[in-house]
This record gives structure tokens, sequence and C-alpha cells, in this order.
């Protein structure tokens, strides 16, 4: 059972990774569907959204063939929309509070409409925001990801000069680095980070990593705030034997060779076994079998009820064909020759409700065994915190505590998205990127 | 089954949709196919003098993706050789003589012109003569059409001059570009027509192409305003028809209801207003004559529940209900209600209240759904909550009578009853 690259013909490999969630064909099409919105008021939608998007607004727009608008109600409450309306888990956000859902009709395709409009935007380079007339004060954000890019933006159209020190060598985080090519592809996000900054006033800095050659105290003293969207890293440990045997990966890393390197040129096994429930999990172990992998199965501690991706996502994984393993823990991985032979997992039961509020899963003793010759771990990140309290930045397990204005416990530095919430949705780190920006603007005017 | 055979003035047809005096009635082929289809009758497009059509001819209003919720045109009368169209008429009379033939007419102006048309028409066997006099573009240019319409001393002349002539049934049409049909309706009925019909179409400008700013229908970078139809005009012709049946004179005569109708619905609606015969013309232009169909066995179903024998039934029965309003009763008053099991909670009543209403409707705020309620001490019973409410039977209005007697305004005012003090 080998771990190969190389698997499918080209041909197979655009079909298998094309856009699972086509746009419209037509203009005509997008119009039956936006002019089946019922323009509510106060509208669950936009209430359902962390970035509060004007949806009956935009789409409104889209009928009165006002495109420019509806780009623009669009971004100009989450500048990473195009993203995000093929990124977002809208069943959970806005079309699943969308009111024909109560009347047991389809919802208003929210994002598709979405990305009909963003897609114009971003095809045509329509720049729809004007910086103000410069403050001169300038910021530092690290990392250009979701929080950091929406907190620039939204700083460069206050006037403000900002400056994002990012890692990697690409802009977008997570966007750019942690999900589905199916979804958004390299070349996607590329655009989108470039549409972003096209409004002028914001540098990206590659290969500047906090901690390494960037230092925040160097930050602090050569700029008049900083902001920190660092996200969260460090894929979860399993903890147990055999983790270091070939053949075990980790699902970001999984995903972002997919991305980077072409698919061509990514291994996979003949049987995979993918731990853990959350998106990422769905979005690896799909992956897999679209990469060509024979049985791919995904592992789950708890029962499909404490499940933390999305129906829709699940349900992706199930027309892939991809088997599910419901209450079982790994517990070890046996290899041979150093390879991955065998995945031993525990059988749980539902105990007690845990922080989460879920039902924690209780190991039964009993065990069974998955031969397989590749498992992917997607058990969660971690977020940074050995950095963060290297740096002295309050936090809890890592996780950046902040004041009610977004501060840090040190004056002037700033931080949003998942190095504080602990992993989040996109858009949840663009309304952090936001939130931020409005705290250093209030920061601004109180010094 | 009930009877849904219709009889105008001894033009019979056995159901009561005529196709009116437009495109789909200007020749053989289309009216064959009409009558094969089912069509009552038809009304053959106007004849009269030579005329030369433009293109393009029509342009329509849509609304909300609706397609052709409007229409207009600036079509003129039939443009076919006078002697064409009289040999296809007397052919269509011989294949389907069960059907009404009716002939459009719009001669010059002068006793003349008209009885030579006449003597024509009737020599094809046509069963009545309608008259144009409602045509409002082009034509009105050449003083005939609405030209004729609108002033009613020369409707009732050259309505003399018809009466004078013809043999057979004449229905006069009238032009809805007046304050009122009712003047020239008088007058045509005075002069001896025998039926009336209206609405003929609206003057109008669908819309204006925002790139060209020329505005439609286009012809060589210019426009002229065209005749509007179409369900949206069905409301202004409702109200036109019942101005005809209600006024004593022009309610003599039968009429053949005619502006926007598209479904049995609307046709019953326009007879339950006084038309003992309806004509469709837009709708069988947007989707073909198999509407016939439809509008036959609407009707027919309609009928049957509400155990109307013949059409004759119903027609007029609604007439007496249009009232003026000073005789309405101030002491009816009903209130709207929510059902909170079918609310969707959109909030389209909330907005629609609070801006262009009477803010009687209540928001509790919810995340993601509002709880509406209705303030009911500050509901006036208007609808518009109801209207805009996009569940059926979500918001019902529910009778609150103030006093349970008949109280109307003159009443009121005689009794010094108190006024709104807000």
């Amino acid at each position: 059972m080998p771990i190969l690259n190389n698997r499918l013909t080209a041909s197979e490999y655009q079909q298998n990774f094309s856009d699972i969630h086509p746009p419209f064909e037509t203009a005509d099409a997008a119009l039956v569907e936006a002019n089946r919105c019922l323009f509510c008021y106060d509208a669950p939608c936009t209430k359902s959204c962390p970035t509060g998007i004007d949806v009956p607004k935009f789409i409104k727009q889209i009928s009165t063939d006002n495109i420019k608008g509806s780009a623009h109600t669009i971004f100009k409450s989450n500048i990473m929309g195009a993203g995000c309306s093929k990124v977002c888990p809208v069943e959970k956000l806005c079309e699943g509070a969308c009111v024909f859902n109560l009347m047991e009709e389809a919802p208003i395709p929210i994002a598709k409409l979405q990305r009909y409009s963003t897609e114009k935007a971003m095809a045509n380079h329509w720049q729809l925001f004007k910086r103000k007339p410069s403050t001169g004060k300038k910021v530092a954000v690290v990392g250009a990801g979701p929080a950091g890019l929406s907190c620039a933006h939204m700083l460069s159209r206050e006037g403000v000069d900002v400056i994002i020190f990012e890692k990697e060598n690409k802009g977008g985080g997570l966007m750019t680095y942690g999900i589905a090519a199916y979804k958004v592809t390299p070349q996607f996000c590329q655009d989108e980070v470039d549409y972003i900054t096209a409004i002028g006033g914001i540098e990206i800095r590659y290969e500047q990593e906090l901690g390494k050659n960037l230092l925040l105290a160097d930050l602090q003293k050569n700029y008049d705030a900083v902001y920190l969207g660092i996200g969260v890293g460090l894929a979860r440990k399993l903890d147990i034997p055999g983790e270091e045997l070939e053949g075990v990966a980790d699902a970001l890393t999984f995903i972002y060779d997919i991305r980077d390197k072409g698919y061509e040129h990514v291994a996979v096994g003949d049987k995979v076994a993918v731990i853990g429930m959350g998106m990422t999990a769905i979005d690896a172990a799909t992956q897999a079998k679209r990469l060509g992998a024979k049985e791919v199965t995904l592992v789950y501690r708890r029962t499909e009820n404490e499940k933390p991706c999305t129906q829709a996502e699940l349900d992706i994984a199930k027309m892939d064909g991809c088997n599910i393993i419901w209450l079982a823990a790994p517990k070890e991985v046996i290899g041979v020759e150093g390879k991955v032979k065998t995945l031993v997992c525990s059988r749980m039961q539902l105990g007690e409700p845990d922080a989460s509020g879920r039902r924690s899963p209780v190991d039964t003793g009993e065990t069974f065994a998955l031969e397989v010759d590749m498992v992917i771990k997607a058990a969660g990140q971690m977020p940074f915190e050995e950095l963060v309290q290297k740096n002295g930045i309050e936090n809890r397990a890592g996780k950046i505590i902040l004041n009610a204005g977004c501060e840090t416990n040190i004056r002037g530095v700033f931080a949003g998205g998942d190095a504080v919430n602990g992993g989040k949705e996109v858009v949840d780190a663009v309304q952090a990127g936001k939130n931020g920006a409005k705290a250093i603007m209030d920061f601004f005017g109180a010094v | 089954m009930a009877d849904i055979s219709a009889n105008l003035l001894g033009i019979k047809s056995p159901n009561p949709y005529w196709l009116a005096s437009a495109p789909p009635t200007d020749k053989k082929i289309n009216v064959l196919r009409a009558f094969e289809a089912g069509w009552g009758g038809v009304v053959w497009k106007t004849l009269g003098s030579q005329v030369k059509n433009v293109s393009s001819r029509y342009s329509a209003v849509n609304f909300n993706g609706a397609r052709v919720m409007g229409f207009n045109n600036i079509e003129l009368i039939s443009d076919r050789p006078l002697d064409i169209n009289l040999r296809e008429i007397e052919e269509c009379i011989r294949l389907f003589p069960d059907r009404a033939m009716v002939v459009s007419l719009m001669a010059d102006n002068d006793r003349e012109s008209w009885h030579e048309l006449i003597k024509k028409v009737e020599d094809t066997g046509a069963h009545g003569l309608e008259l144009n006099f409602g045509c409002p573009h082009g034509m009105t240019e050449r003083g005939m059409g609405a030209a004729v319409g609108q002033d009613p001393e020369i409707a009732r002349m050259v309505v003399g001059w018809v009466m004078e002539k013809a043999t057979i049934p004449v229905i006069t049409k009238l032009t809805p570009n007046v304050h009122s049909p009712v003047p020239t309706g008088k007058a045509c009925v005075e002069a001896g027509t025998n039926a009336l019909s209206l609405i003929n179409t609206i003057q109008s400008i669908t819309g204006i192409d925002l790139n060209t700013l020329v505005p439609n229908p286009y012809v060589a970078g210019k426009s002229v305003f065209g005749g509007y139809c179409g369900p949206a005009v069905k409301p202004i012709a409702l109200k036109m028809l019942t101005n005809i049946t209600q006024d004593p004179i022009t309610s003599r005569v039968p009429v053949s209801g005619i502006g926007g109708i598209s479904t049995w619905r609307d046709a019953v609606e326009f007879m339950l207003l006084g038309a003992t015969t309806v004509q469709v013309c837009t709708a069988a232009m947007k989707h073909g004559f198999r509407i016939i169909e439809d509008l036959c066995e609407g009707l027919n179903n309609w009928m049957d529940e509400k155990e109307y024998k013949t059409i004759y039934d119903f027609i007029g029965k609604s007439v007496e209900k249009i009232t003026h309003w000073e005789d309405l009763d101030i002491n009816y008053h009903h209130i709207a209600k929510i059902n909170q099991d079918k609310c969707i909670h959109c909030g389209l009543c909330y907005i629609a209240c609070e801006d262009g209403s009477h803010q009687s409707i209540n928001l509790q705020y919810g995340k993601p759904y509002n709880t509406y309620t209705i303030k009911e001490e500050e509901c006036v019973g208007c609808n518009l909550c109801q209207l805009i409410c996009p569940v059926v039977d979500c918001i019902t209005m529910e009778e609150h009578r103030v006093a349970p007697e008949y109280l109307n305004w003159k009443e009121y005012q005689r009794l010094g009853l108190p006024l709104n003090d807000h």
C-alpha cells in the first residue's frame, strides 16, 4: 500500500478540483435569484453575517443592474467579500437565516450573488474606496491574513499608512494556505490580496516572522500602533505512539502542498484516515479522495450532533465517498519499516458536557484497528503560545486577551482574528480586523 | 357544466372571449388558428384608409423580472390591402360560422367614406362592426381614432353617419385618453350606437434606453407615444367600464370589456362590472392562442362553484357595489392581525407601516429573527401590511366595528362627531 503521487490524469485532476460552487453562468440567471429576494427589513441574513453585510441592499442592487453599487455595499462591510462568497459556511450564517427557510423554500443563494458582484468588481479593477487625506500615522500589521488585510484596508481608508509583515511569501493567510483548492484557487487568493491593497497606502513585506526576524519592540518603536493578526499555526499533536512515522501528515501542510505544488506532485495513500471533523478535516479528506486515494475514512471522537463542520461540508465528504467513523479516537499508529500500517482507535461514548457545552467523549476501553497507509491529522490548530508569552502579551492558553477596545495588555498593541478567538471563520477574522482598525483610530483620537 | 356562451345584440359566440382588434386578428392565418384553438370570436384588425407601418412597433414594461407587465405599440390600423382583408374575413366566417366576426373600422372623416366601408364589410357576412374611436397614436394626427373619441360631438356625428348605413350591430370603442369615457359614450349612445366597448390603449412611454437615451420603441433614433395595454392597465379599464355601466344613458347598451385581461379571473371581474363579452390581446400576443383553454375552463369551474348557469346570472353584479365615498360606512373598522405561526420575520410589514403608514407595528428585537405584532389601538386598518406580506394568510384583517350602526360622512358631520386628534 504505497503513498504515491501522480495517481490521476491531468483531466481527472482538472475535474476533481474544479469550482465546487460554480458562479452564475449568465446575468439573467443571477437576476432570477436576485428578484426572488424579499428585501427583508432588519434582515436575518445581515444579522447572521459576522461582518454585517447589508445583504438585501446588495441583492437589490443586482436587480437594478447597479453592480458597482452592489460590490461597494459588500466590500464596505467585508473587504474579503469575494473570498468569503466562496469559503463562508453560509448554511449556518446568512443563507441559514434566510426567511425562505421558514417557508420550506430554498433560501436565496446569497453567496453566489455576492460572488457575482464581487467577481465583476475584481475583474474590472473597480476601485470603490477613496483614501481620506493622510493622517500622518503609521501602523504595523503583523500577518497578511484576513484579519490583517481587513484591518489594513480599513486603516488605509482612514488615511493611515500601513506596513504588513507576513511570514510566508504570499498574502491571504489561511485563505491562501488552508482551504480546499476546489473552493478558492491560489490565483484567486493572490488577486484578492492585490485588489485589497490596490487602494494604496498598504505595503506588504514578506518573509518577516515575528520573534525571528521581526521584533515587537522595534514595531512599537517605529510605528504609531501595532496590530497582531498572527492567526494560529501549529497543528494540534495527537500525542499518541507512532505519530512520527512516515505517512502521518498534518492537514494544513497537506492542503497547502496541493495548492502550492500542483495536484500531481502531492502524494496520497491508498487508504487514508483523517483525524477530526472540522472544516479542515473535511477539506483534507475530500481532497485526498480527489487526488486518487482509494479509501478515505474520517475518524471523529464524538457523534454527528457535536460535529464542528457544517452539514453541507459533511455532505461533500459523503458525496465524495469518504467513510465516517463516529465515536472513535486515535490511540496508536503502528508502522512497518517506519511506515504507517495500522491506526488503532479507541471506541468512545458520550459523557457529561464539557467547557464547549458539547458532551465530551469518554473512552470505553474497546479498540479497533484500521489498515491504512496514511494518517492526516486535522484535530485543530494551536495558538502561538510561546511567541505570545515571550512578548509579554496576556493570553489564555496562547489565545491573546483583549480589552473592550481590541487592545492587548500592551498599550498601542492591538490584535484580532484566530490569534484571539483560537480559530474561526474567515469572515470572523475580517470583522476582527475592522474592529481593530476602529480601535486604533479611537486610540489615535485619544492620544 | 355551466353555459358560457355569449350573445351580444345577436352576435353569438360559444364563449365570451373575443380577440381584440390587433395584430392577432389581422389576417386569415391567425384568425383560423384562433378559432381552432377555441376563441369565441374576433374583432378583425381595423380596416380603413391605406397606411404603412414602421419598425420597430412594440415595447414593454417588465417588473421584478416578470416580462411584459405592461405593453405598448405604435402600430397603425391594418396595412394590408382592403380587398384581401375582406376576402379573408368572408373565408373565416364560412369556415367557422359559429364564431363571432366583428370588424373594426376607421374610415376617413366623411360620410361617404364610412358608408362605402360599411357596405363592403357587411357584404362579407360579418356579424357586427366596431368603430375605432380609440387608437391613440398615428391615426390621431390624421384626425381619426382617439381624435374622434376625445370629442363627443365629432363622435356623435360619425356614429350618426354609421347608423344611417349599418344593418348589423354597431359597437363603438372608446378611448381612455379622456378624463371620463362617459361624455363620448353618451354622445355615441344618443347617436344610436348599439353597444360600446372599452378601453382602447392609453398614451404612454414605457421607458428609455439609458445608453442611447432614446425612448422605446426605437425607430431610427426617435420614438412616439405608444398605446399602453396589458395587465398594468386592467385597473384603469375596470374603472372606466364602471363609469359606463353606472351612467343612466351609457348603461342602456351592452358593453364589450377590454384592457389587460389575461386570465379567467380578470374576465369575470370585467363581467361583474357589466361587460357581456371580453376582448383579449396582449395575453394572446405573449402566450399564443392556447390560453383560451384555461380562460374557458376556469370560468366554467368558477360558475359551477357559484352555481351560475349562464354568464347572465352574474354579469353586472358588482356594479352597484362601487359607491360614492360619502356613502361609505365610517363605523366599519378592521385591524390587522399577524399569525405568529406563519410569520417568517421578513419585517416588510413593519417597515411599510413605520415609514409608509401609521406606525402601528411593534418590533421586538431578536437575533436573527425579530417578532412583529400589531399595536391594535394604533392600526387604522389600511391593509398596507397585508398587501405587502409575502406569506399567504399570515396577516388577516379582523373586523372591529366602531359601532354597530351604519354611519356615513355626512351624518358624521351633522352629528358633530370628533375628528382625529393626532
